[in-house]
């Protein structure tokens, strides 16, 4: 590295060139061992510009690698030094990637923030020297260019990119828990502009092509090809290499110049910018904004700004010195690594652990076109699969049939499906109010009410129409699916598919198998589930599973909290600053007062002690007065349609008042609140991981964080015990066990956890 | 016939490179021998089957295609489609009471005259006893009209069809858009004028942006040219190539123009205008010159450019088309029997334009035919780079194997065969009136060259196709 290094500084005199052409002959036959070592990247040179194609083996993605990092350097070096060469195209050969990040691996080896900075200043100085590369170089962009990938095509003089829906650039560091650390921070605010460079690195949305274009973010634009005497994807990139090379020769030739006109709005934007007051404001509304919405729990984008600025305000030495320390710190926090854990099981349950079901599932059924059915039908009709929505009344199925469709046209709307995509996908949509071609379903989902007796006739109803090899999926939060099968002829065909509401928003499904379901029937529901863009958990059966299991002592204790006088505003305060997206007395209300009612009802009757707390009478009192939450209107709050800041719905305190009981002034501490709600939500969530409701403390923390929303930068419960100490939360709930008994009273595997230093959830 | 083909691009100015590759073919081969074997040995005699009627074109006629804008740019499609049917009943000397049926193939419709069959029939002064209707299929909307004839006769319906094509660009219907549409028929529906001005009330200055015809496809929002160009890169097909190809077409064309080969074109003489003989498309140019065009639908590297794409044409075709033997009791001497015909569709994004590729086979294995069994091919020619692409898939094995779901190529067909008198490219392109010149060329190349089958293929709009062959009459 430090060697390549030195010949890279070298080829920067000009004057030695003639020595170097002798030079390029000799390293260049003692270099043809190396070619053939070389893993990740070849190249190859055609007329004067040289091909570089990036290809990492074994490997469905490129990352930023050290041995990638130090190929590419090898190759850079032998570009510049070569008089033959006058330009360069750098490409990946991987279809439907250019570089997907850096490598996380790397990151996670480290121990030091020290160790950190330094990756990030040998990638700093690499790009640099690309940036300042006297021979242009051309990044053509076929597939996601996310993180390091992006900060490294932006170092390149010019960007093709083709116009697919792969083709995505975005800087998702954030999203990790740190920040672009490869120069990103001080090239995309001169590129893209400030507004348009902060938006990228605090959201990491993902941008498409042609977006790109227009911000600037890429130069052209290649149309990816359909069929001709290659298969699509491969002439597609060896297209998008031929153009890159017209251009880079049009570069190198300097017929083409890589400044682009800029239209008048950005001009003007960035005469604004370059006033400094006008910059500051922009500094603190950004901030601002930034503050309020992660209510200070993750340091990453703060420090963005802040490099940014450094960058902008002091120079760029300045901005890349503090964007690799910050980047250091910033890897080294609990929050990244939380995150960074997150992302992995993510990963992790985006893959079919079962293996492939033996007949994979054309066509599809849903029974029950309401909120839940209808989202189901809407994630299944968009990939292709079709789908019958069967309900018994025409007013119910058409109110779901409308549901499908606004769910699609949201999305021509907004430009990511064109109309006929849409109208495409509905026609896979067929609605019915009878058991028509029921016989020739691979699979239905039941998402009728949420009633045993209704759920038995529903399934006695389909099993008579349904043919021997189709799964019976039932969608609900809390039924046990073994008491729902016990009606049917074929158990092992039933299953549980627990979605989360909005179905279309919602990233979880929690599959529930039974001791009879079959292996096959849960590989081909998480097969369904995956073609429905989900990310699965796959949990034993059991009352409640494992999410609503461990949602519902959460909210008994929100019932206590509120009876102990704490107002639902304050209550819900609570919860978002401890990084909640939602408010505990917001929760209730949209889940559904009777809903949450019957569900702690019934998962009380199961657990006894350890899920009571607050009166169910409080539920109870609200039913009775209509007060169901979001969907009548009226729960804790009042919701109408089109008012955006809801109020207290005021007819809540003479229930409130009724109900209040005297509160534990030992423990109501504002951060006792919080602990008391999240302690008895991590120890049932660890009692399923030691019941062997989970199989995984992986699919606890996907399950907590995208299906309950606990606070992705705690990264779920188990990383949370992990990361803050198993004995800091045991000594928690003993000190709440001391005031409010056996509800507090910590599992054994959390207690082991608590003796044992060393165990970990993640090794 | 080589001597032939050798005379011709030794008299042509712009002869290219191209052309010399082409006619270094004929001679290395020395087809003439080729060329006389084959028509010895056909596949089959004839393609007549028996208890079927044999349907043949007694003649067929075009007005002259010309550029958009130009001569015919104050008529109406109607004109234009009547000078057509004027043009072929003074050719064939029908009797108009004897037509049973009139057929008219249109793309971009004029509303006042959506059935623009019965509007030019009726100018023309066809009986009004005699019924017409109009059908669109994009760029095979003629050839829609003529298997449509092919069909009625056929099953015994009629004798006698009329069947044609109309196009003119020069004007498309431009509207008002939605908003002031539904805005001016609420208006119409007001009776007070406190509702009127309700309505009026309403009126926002965007309701005046007027809405075009889609130039684009409307299920992938791809216009054609672009798609014409992708599919070329697909193919990997150079600038040069197409421009080659062009090239190639308009110097053809020029010549057929020259022979006085393009006997369908009638004259026709435009109300307050002088009388239109010949297309004025036909520009054959240099490489050099079509090579300093910029690309005219993917900027700045594309390669489908105006020079090699076909033009905004403006023109209407129409054959006159009978059962054999009521032809030969009127005392006709038909000029070709018209035989299977097949039509095909495809993904209309990545394969828009390779209509030609899927058709020709099928059509073929439907008559029992082979490659090597036809004399004259006449493709339809919507941009260089669309021809060379279907070319090069039937020259492919993957493509054939991996789309078609067939097990080897379909063949090339021999560069010497194929559009002999120019195409698209250079004469011209009326969307709705091309199948017809097609098939009229065909017919007159079959007698002229020799030979007995033709094959007419075209590609269009909605990723469809066509192909038919067409049998020469035996002299």
């Amino acid at each position: 590295m430090v060697a390549s290094r030195a010949i890279g500084s070298l080829s920067r005199f000009t004057a030695s060139r003639t020595l170097r052409c002798s030079g390029y002959i000799c390293r260049s036959f003692t270099r043809a061992s190396a070619l053939l070592t070389r893993t990740h990247i070849n190249y190859g040179v055609k007329g004067d510009v040289a091909v570089i194609r990036i290809n990492s083996p074994n490997s469905k993605v490129n990352t930023l690698s050290q041995e990638l990092h130090s190929e590419f350097m090898e190759v850079m070096n032998e570009v510049w030094s070569s008089s033959q060469i006058r330009s360069a195209v750098l490409i990946s050969t991987k279809p439907g990637c250019f570089i997907a990040g850096a490598d996380l691996n790397m990151l996670n080896a480290c121990t030091t923030s020290q160790e950190v900075t330094q990756i990030s200043q040998e990638a700093q100085k690499m790009f640099e020297k690309l940036e300042k590369s006297t021979k242009p170089v051309v990044a053509a962009i076929n597939g996601s260019c996310l993180g390091g990938g992006l900060e490294l095509a932006i170092s390149c003089q010019y960007r093709i990119a083709t116009k697919d829906k792969k083709t995505v650039l975005g800087s998702p560091e954030v999203l990790l828990g740190i920040l672009p650390g490869a120069g990103a921070t001080q090239r995309l605010p001169k590129m893209v502009g400030i507004p348009a460079a902060f938006d990228m690195m605090l959201t990491g949305r993902s941008i498409r092509a042609d977006r790109a274009k227009k911000m600037g973010l890429v130069d052209q634009l290649v149309e990816p090809l359909g069929p001709g005497v290659k298969p699509p994807e491969e002439r597609t990139i060896e297209y998008l290499e031929e153009v890159a090379i017209t251009f880079a020769k049009g570069l190198a030739d300097k017929k083409i110049t890589p400044k682009r006109d800029k239209g008048l709005v950005e001009k003007m934007t960035s005469y604004a910018l370059s006033i400094p007051f006008v910059r500051q404001q922009i500094y603190k509304k950004v901030e601002e904004k930034v503050q309020k919405q992660t209510k200070g729990l993750y340091p990453a984008p703060l420090k963005i700004i802040d490099v940014v600025k450094t960058g902008i305000e002091q120079g760029s030495n300045a901005g890349y010195l503090s964007e690799s320390q910050r980047f250091g710190e910033l890897a080294m926090t609990k929050e990244s690594k939380a995150l960074m854990g997150l992302y992995r099981g993510q990963t992790q349950c985006k893959k079919n652990k079962f293996g492939a079901p033996q007949k994979e599932v054309k066509q599809l059924a849903v029974l029950g076109a309401g909120l839940m059915g209808a989202g189901i039908a809407q994630v299944s009709v968009d990939k292709g699969l079709q789908t019958i929505l069967k309900d018994t009344t025409l007013p119910a199925l058409g109110r779901g049939q409308q549901q499908v469709f606004k769910g699609l046209n949201d999305k021509v709307k907004k430009k990511t499906l064109t109309s006929f995509e849409r109208d495409a996908m509905f026609s896979n949509l067929i609605g019915q109010l009878d058991y028509r071609g029921f016989e020739k379903a691979d699979m239905v989902i039941e998402a009728v009410f949420e009633d045993l007796s209704l759920k038995h006739r529903v399934l006695k109803e389909t099993e008579a129409v349904i043919p021997d090899h189709c799964v019976f999926a039932s969608n609900t939060s809390a039924l046990p699916i073994g008491e729902i099968a016990t009606v049917s002829k074929r158990p092992e065909k039933v299953i549980g598919m627990h979605y989360f509401s909005p179905v279309d928003k919602m990233q979880l499904l929690e599959i529930i198998t039974t001791e009879k379901t079959s292996k096959d029937t849960t590989a081909s529901a998480v097969d369904v589930g995956l073609r429905q863009g989900k990310v699965i958990i796959v949990v034993k059966d059991g009352p409640g599973f494992y999410t609503t299991r461990c949602l519902t002592p959460m909210m008994s204790e929100v019932i206590r909290i509120l009876q102990e006088g704490v107002g639902p505003k304050k209550l819900d305060s609570l919860t978002t600053s401890f990084g909640f997206p939602v408010g505990a007395a917001t929760l209730v209300d949209e889940v559904g007062v009777d809903v949450a009612k019957h569900v702690a009802e019934n998962l009380g009757k199961e657990f006894g002690e350890r899920f009571a707390g607050g009166s169910l009478e409080m539920l109870q009192q609200m039913i009775s007065k209509g007060f169901l939450g979001r969907k009548s209107g009226k729960g804790f709050y009042i919701y109408q349609e089109g008012v955006k800041n809801k109020n207290l719905n005021s007819d809540m305190d003479s229930i409130l008042a009724s109900l209040k009981m005297p509160s534990q002034p030992d423990v109501s501490s504002d951060e006792d609140i919080q602990y008391r709600l999240v302690t008895r939500f991590v120890n049932e969530a660890i009692l399923c991981l030691q019941e062997g409701v989970l199989a995984t403390p992986t699919e606890g923390d996907i399950g907590a964080v995208f299906g309950l929303g606990f606070p992705p930068c705690l990264g779920g419960p188990f990383h949370f015990v992990d990361l803050y100490g198993a004995q800091k939360i045991v000594d928690r709930l003993r000190k709440y066990e001391a005031v409010y008994g056996k509800q507090f009273t910590p599992c054994q595997l959390l207690v082991d956890h608590a003796n044992n230093p060393n165990k970990k959830f993640y090794q | 016939m080589t001597s032939l083909l050798t005379y011709t691009f030794k008299n042509l100015p712009n002869t290219s490179k191209w052309a010399l590759r082409f006619c270094m073919r004929p001679l290395s081969s020395s087809s003439q021998v080729q060329a006389a074997a084959a028509s010895q040995t056909k596949s089959k005699k004839t393609l007549a089957k028996p208890n079927i009627r044999n349907i043949v074109v007694v003649d067929g006629v075009r007005t002259p295609f010309l550029l958009s804008g130009t001569s015919y740019k104050d008529l109406m499609p109607h004109d234009l489609a009547r000078a057509a049917l004027s043009g072929l009943l003074h050719r064939t000397s029908v009797p108009k009471d004897v037509v049973d049926y009139i057929i008219f193939g249109t793309v971009i419709q004029e509303v006042k005259t959506s059935n623009v069959a019965r509007e030019a029939a009726l100018g023309a002064g066809f009986s009004d006893k005699t019924p017409a209707h109009t059908v669109t299929m994009a760029c095979i909307s003629s050839n829609q009209a003529m298997t449509t004839a092919v069909g009625l006769i056929a099953s015994g319906q009629c004798d006698v069809v009329v069947a044609g094509g109309v196009e003119l660009m020069s004007d498309i219907p431009i509207r008002h858009s939605r908003k002031m549409r539904k805005m001016m028929l609420d208006l119409n529906k007001a009776k007070t004028l406190a509702q009127r001005l309700s309505v009026i009330s309403k009126f926002r200055l965007n309701f005046l942006s007027p809405e075009l015809p889609a130039v684009s496809e409307f299920s992938t929002s791809e216009t054609m040219g672009h798609s014409a160009d992708r599919l070329a890169a697909a193919f990997a097909i150079s600038r040069e190539e197409q421009d080659e190809y062009a090239l190639r077409s308009h110097s053809l064309a020029k010549r057929a123009q020259d022979e006085g080969l393009l006997s369908d074109v009638v004259p026709f003489k435009v109300p307050g205008r002088d009388t239109v003989t010949q297309d004025n498309g036909i520009r054959p140019s240099s490489l050099d010159q079509m090579a300093k065009l910029k690309p005219a639908f993917i900027k700045p590297y594309g390669t489908v450019t105006a020079a090699n794409s076909s033009f905004l044409t403006d023109g209407a075709s129409a054959v006159l088309i009978m059962a054999e033997e009521k032809a030969l009791a009127m005392g006709y001497k038909p000029k070709a029997y018209l035989r299977d015909f097949m039509y095909v569709s495809q993904d209309p994004k990545d394969q828009l334009l390779l209509g030609p590729t899927y058709a020709t086979p099928k059509v073929l294995e439907k008559a029992g035919l082979t490659m090597n069994d036809i004399d004259a091919f006449e493709f339809h020619e919507a941009f260089s780079g669309q021809i060379l692409a279907n070319l090069k898939a039937m020259d492919s094995d993957w493509f054939a194997q991996n789309y078609m779901g067939r097990k080897a190529k379909v063949g090339l067909p021999p560069l010497e065969k194929f559009n002999n008198w120019g195409g698209s490219l250079s004469l011209g392109h009326p969307f709705g009136a091309t199948g017809c010149r097609l098939v009229m060329a065909a017919a007159n190349r079959l007698r002229k060259e020799g030979g007995q089958y033709g094959l007419v293929a075209a590609c269009a709009a909605g990723g469809q196709g066509h192909a038919m062959i067409v049998e020469a009459y035996p002299k």
